[in-house]
């Protein structure tokens, strides 16, 4: 039992535990869509595979009884959706953004269907590690109990910031996004790198679904996701490409999502909705602030979003 | 080619084409699925459910889709069921194929939304089919006269949950997670307060409302920062409770359930439950359509409406926390509460900013008007509905 409470000092504590828990989906998301982008293509179908990624954890950790193997199949499913995307939108004269509409709708719907069975068994949850023992408080103790999958995000993105700066992987993918036409001079496969990079930003993706259903909030609904795959993909602009700057937006939007439940626990009850807002309402600053006509955006992978000749 | 009379025909022609193709497809799929006829000869009669989320939720559509099971098997009887239908015009679409492809000749909408203006809209097209609506919008006079609607009250049982709870808790604290600050929600966070502070006229209940009829994220958020701040019962009025318990559970606090029963997710924590028991509901009023009343000849009454008394809830089975004690207690107030000696809204009442809402002396039986339009919390809740 919890022995007493906490007062004012839950807000603060309510923000960070809710960045500890609620950012690795975003911080996934964001890193793979960085990847992808990177590449000189968008993919607005995150928000699918988000989900099909939290489905297939679910259904995989419920049949087996192991969430490990349920986060590998989430990206395997991921990668499978990242495909279809990765083909598609490079086919002639076809708009990536359009065939990302299309992915949404068709990866949210596979795993609603494929899904309904796994809405009301509880499956295995991925097993928690615990930073708190130092403190004798029960709020603190829970608050510090994280994700094995938030950590590997934490780790993940500096190793791609360093993949893109330093290796020459991570150069093949930035010429392609940058001046695709360099790139063919090159002798390199526009096509084929888009395709590695599509389909691994797809995998991290369905890992960030496996964080949802595995781990916080732990369960398999349809309304799981609540747009935190499109949220995601807007955040890497805001992070201006930066896989390292995705890492610390996602912290911000998964405390964000904490600060209306932790304010009216407190008493604070007027403007909930507003409050409750407050991670819809920072994506949509975060787009009002970063998009001038007057510059393009620094750090914008030169050819992206412009259609194939 | 370039003919527009074509244009608009082909254009009508696909748009029917589309619509029968994803009927199909959503009948082949699962979401909707027709149990056979029942009756060898004469056409049987056709009964259709539609639900706002899914079947197996732990929450507000498994009990309907539950008591819609009840029926399998009733001579004469054939029902179509729908999952997952959003509360916009695809419910309209829904019931259309209802009617016009399966031949429903009644159909249960069990969501909120759904009333206004999809059920209205569609009552006017089809003034032989009998429209039943699960919530209270329905008016005298004002709504067709095909239109039915029924609800239960559940605030009798979340009565008896917070006798339950303020047994169980040692903060005094309890926690209500709701959803949106409607009339049927706010009837329940009083009811539940009400009943706990007949335990103890200190406790208290904080309310997080979260906006949504569905959101996991924030719907556990509200469950973290209700433990955090001492809160250890935790209840909740949202579509699927399945977040809120487990949450409780993983937290080392008290659960008291919702719509159905969630026992098995809290197997440590959980007290009891309010839970919806539609069955005897839908059977009532399949056997008074099988013996020829309807809404517009009178013979079904428009308003159906009940709470123990009427069989329309049950409480989920107490929990190992609960106390011989607790348990008597509740017992006890559930069969005054079926009894009609007890009336929950009976004055002085206060709201949670000092006013009388309900005068001394004065009783609000369940029926009363006021009640469905509360728009107030009462003392000792803790929260707002602005």
């Amino acid at each position: 039992m919890a022995s007493e409470a906490l007062g004012w000092w839950g807000i603060p504590l309510a923000i960070i535990a809710g960045t500890l828990r609620g950012s690795a989906p975003f911080l996934f998301v964001s890193l793979g869509e960085c990847l992808t982008e990177k590449s000189g293509k968008i993919n607005l179908g995150l928000e699918g595979t988000l989900l099909m990624g939290a489905m297939s954890a679910y259904a995989v950790s419920y049949l087996t009884g192991s969430p490990w193997l349920g986060v590998i199949v989430a990206g395997v499913a991921g990668m499978f959706l990242g495909c279809i995307h990765g083909w598609l939108s490079q086919q002639p004269r076809v708009n990536d953004v359009a065939v990302g509409i299309a992915m949404i709708i068709f990866g949210s719907g596979l795993a609603f269907f494929l899904g309904k069975p796994f809405i009301q068994p509880s499956a295995p949850q991925l097993p928690v590690i615990s930073l708190g023992a130092w403190s004798q408080m029960p709020q603190v103790q829970s608050a510090l109990q994280i994700s094995p999958l938030f950590l590997a995000g934490v780790a993940i993105a500096p190793l791609m910031q360093w993949f893109f700066r330093s290796s020459r992987w991570g150069l093949l993918v930035r010429a392609v996004g940058d001046s695709p036409d360099a790139a063919r001079a090159m002798g390199i496969s526009i096509f084929k790198v888009r395709m590695a990079s599509i389909v691994a930003g797809s995998f991290l993706a369905g890992i960030g679904g496996a964080s949802l259903s595995l781990f916080y909030p732990g369960s398999w609904s349809e309304r799981i996701s609540s747009g935190q795959g499109l949220m995601a993909v807007a955040l890497v602009i805001f992070a201006r490409w930066n896989p390292v700057q995705c890492l610390y937006a996602s912290l911000l939007f998964g405390g964000a999502q904490a600060i209306g439940p932790a304010l009216q626990s407190v008493g604070i009850d007027s403007y909930y909705y507003l409050f409750n807002a407050s991670p819809y309402i920072l994506t949509l600053i975060i787009m009002i602030v970063t998009c001038s006509p007057k510059r393009t955006l620094t750090g914008a992978p030169g050819a992206l979003g412009q259609a194939q000749e | 080619m370039r003919n527009p009379t074509f244009q608009v025909t082909r254009r009508q022609a696909i748009r029917g084409l589309l619509a029968t193709g994803a009927f199909g497809l959503s009948l082949k799929l699962g979401a909707c699925s027709g149990s056979p006829s029942a009756s060898g000869g004469g056409s049987p009669l056709v009964a259709g459910f539609i639900y706002v989320g899914p079947k197996d939720d732990y929450g507000y559509n498994q009990a309907h889709a539950e008591g819609r099971a009840s029926l399998d098997g009733i001579e004469g009887l054939k029902t179509v069921e729908e999952a997952s239908v959003p509360e916009t015009n695809a419910v309209q679409e829904t019931m259309r194929s209802m009617i016009d492809i399966d031949g429903a000749s009644a159909i249960f909408a069990t969501s909120f939304g759904y009333f206004d203006p999809h059920v209205l809209a569609m009552a006017k097209e089809f003034p032989e089919v009998q429209f039943f609506h699960c919530g209270g919008l329905y008016q005298e006079g004002v709504h067709p006269e095909n239109v039915g609607s029924y609800f239960g009250y559940i605030d009798e049982a979340q009565y008896v949950a917070g006798i339950v709870a303020a047994h169980a808790s040692s903060s005094k604290r309890l926690g209500f997670i709701a959803a949106k600050p409607i009339p049927q929600v706010l009837r329940n966070v009083n009811s539940f307060t009400l009943g706990a502070r007949t335990v103890d006229p200190t406790i208290t209940t904080q309310v997080i409302f979260t906006g949504d009829w569905a959101d996991p994220v924030r719907e556990a958020e509200a469950a973290n920062s209700m433990a955090d701040q001492g809160i250890d019962v935790l209840t909740c009025h949202v579509d699927s409770p399945k977040v809120v318990i487990e949450t409780a559970e993983r937290r080392g606090i008290f659960s008291s359930g919702y719509h159905a029963n969630q026992a098995e997710l809290a197997p440590k924590g959980y007290l009891t439950g309010a839970e919806w028991d539609w069955s005897n509901v839908y059977k009532n009023y399949i056997a008074q359509m099988q013996a020829g009343k309807t809404l517009m000849n009178g013979g079904i009454p428009h308003l159906v409406r009940g709470g123990f008394k009427e069989g329309f809830l049950k409480l989920s089975p107490y929990g190992p926390a609960v106390t011989a004690e607790a348990q008597q207690a509740a017992d006890a107030a559930k069969t005054q509460l079926a009894s009609g000696e007890l009336v929950i809204y009976k004055g002085e009442i206060k709201d949670n900013i000092g006013k009388t809402v309900i005068a001394g002396g004065k009783e609000l039986g369940q029926t009363a008007v006021e009640l469905e339009q509360m728009n107030w919390l009462a003392e000792g809740v803790q929260g707002s509905v602005g």
